[in-house]
């Protein structure tokens, strides 16, 4: 989805960072376009896309529905506590903070972050329709605050991706191995001495 | 026989170990399978050989499945936003030059408009202005991704055809348009042709229109992308099956419908 995003964007790179006539950053630099080969593609980009947002909408839904009937939600939705204590989990995963806050199957940054991704995934179906049907749906359009609202809306969504993802993949390097074999089988192995101490450690 | 049966017995009750074994696995398993899936299917899709429509054979198919979605919501209650006449750009862009070569005789047009093959009768543009005169002020949207607003003034398709009593033909399925040079030529959906925002174009911004944005009538159609707004009109005609379209043949959406 984002590469084909990109080949569409090509065609209309205007977005930038920064101020009255200064840039700071420009979306995107040439060699950024040259280096990926996302030049001069539109209507391939565009054919890509729109057959892509099937998978990404299809893949959404039933990650959602299956959320919501095993009982998953239970683990992944923010509590009261998350938002402080997620701002600890933070601190302590940059060494900052020495005590590790509660972690449960999953700790208060990941329940903020896995389901901001949720509701990220929802706006960028909602003002990727803006985009792609503004007349047909155009109250969809009017919600997103308009056409070019809605276009970068639908583009600042994609950097949210984009920091998920490092910081996903990286917390999953830095982890381990164990954790990574718990992510795909859906239980962790935790040996019975490991697990007492464990348990001794939140006590104290 | 006796341990045989005992080792095949002792199998069936799994110690933890082996069950977590057995299930790491099995997921592990699932999960290469769903890569190499993945990535070959990933493979599959992108060393499809563009074919004569100018996109992949699966990308076209997926984009007509697209166009029988979203023509299902297709209404003439949904209209363009309209903005003020101030709101229009003076010096609207003029995005490509294709079907306007030069040595064009525009004293002596005429519109060709085609009833049915071989029933051809000539409209010039007194014939279009003698008509009520219907103005659209839109954001006029391209497929790069770029819009501006625009202000058009024109006949609307849907009363030119009831002026020239285009039933039967309003009931085929598309209309196609070509430029005289012929070099440029779109196929439109009947239902976008009769919205009431489509026009027979001949003004800009209260002006006739200038050369390069079609003069004498060009297509204005706010429920298409800007690839449909053909420039300088030389034929019109009906059918059922899909006319030619330029853009269509290089890879884009036929529909191109917003």
């Amino acid at each position: 989805m984002v590469w084909s995003g990109l080949l569409i964007y090509w065609a209309n790179d205007v977005y930038k960072l920064g101020w009255g006539n200064t840039t700071v950053l420009k979306f995107f630099p040439d060699s950024f376009y040259k280096a990926l080969n996302l030049s001069s593609h539109l209507s391939r980009g565009m054919a890509f896309h729109f057959i892509f947002m099937w998978v990404f909408f299809l893949n959404g839904l039933l990650y959602f529905l299956y959320t919501i009937f095993s009982g998953e939600w239970k683990y992944l939705l923010p509590n009261k506590h998350s938002f402080k204590e997620a701002w600890q989990v933070v601190l302590h995963d940059l060494h900052l903070r020495k005590k590790a806050p509660p972690q449960d199957k999953y700790n208060a940054a990941q329940r903020i972050a896995y389901s901001s991704i949720v509701v990220m995934g929802f706006a960028s179906i909602i003002t990727g329709l803006a985009i792609y049907k503004p007349i047909q749906l155009n109250w969809l359009c009017w919600l997103c605050g308009g056409y070019e609202a809605a276009r970068v809306e639908h583009f600042i969504l994609v950097w949210g991706y984009v920091f998920f993802f490092l910081v996903h993949v990286m917390q999953v390097i830095l982890a381990g191995w164990n954790n990574f074999q718990a992510m795909v089988t859906g239980f962790e192995v935790v040996k019975e001495e490991q697990a007492v101490t464990e348990k001794i450690k939140e006590q104290e | 026989m006796k341990k045989l049966w005992k080792k095949i017995f002792a199998k069936k009750e799994r110690t933890v170990a082996q069950q977590i074994r057995r299930r790491t696995i099995f997921s592990f398993t699932v999960f290469s399978l769903l890569l190499f899936v993945g990535y070959e299917g990933w493979l599959w899709l992108y060393d499809q050989p563009d074919t004569a429509s100018g996109a992949k054979k699966p990308l076209r198919e997926g984009l007509q499945v697209n166009e029988g979605i979203f023509r299902k919501i297709f209404s003439n209650d949904h209209l363009a936003k309209s903005y003020p006449k101030s709101a229009a750009v003076k010096q609207p862009k003029v995005n490509g030059d294709v079907g306007m070569s030069s040595g064009f005789d525009y004293m002596h047009w005429r519109m060709k408009l085609v009833r049915k093959p071989g029933d051809t009768i000539s409209v010039s543009l007194q014939d279009i202005l003698m008509m009520p005169k219907t103005e659209v002020i839109f954001d006029f949207k391209c497929v790069e991704g770029w819009s501006q607003v625009t202000h058009w003034g024109g006949v609307r398709f849907s009363d030119f055809a009831k002026k020239y009593n285009l039933d039967t033909q309003t009931n085929m399925q598309y209309v196609g348009l070509v430029t005289p040079d012929k070099q440029y030529y779109v196929g439109i959906d009947m239902p976008s042709m009769m919205h009431p925002q489509t026009l027979l174009c001949y003004e800009m911004n209260g002006k006739f229109l200038p050369l390069d944005q079609g003069f004498p009538l060009r297509l204005i159609i706010p429920v298409k992308y800007g690839i449909k707004h053909l420039k300088r009109i030389g034929t019109i005609y009906f059918s059922n099956e899909r006319p030619a379209d330029y853009w269509a043949e290089r890879g884009y959406d036929y529909y191109s419908g917003l």
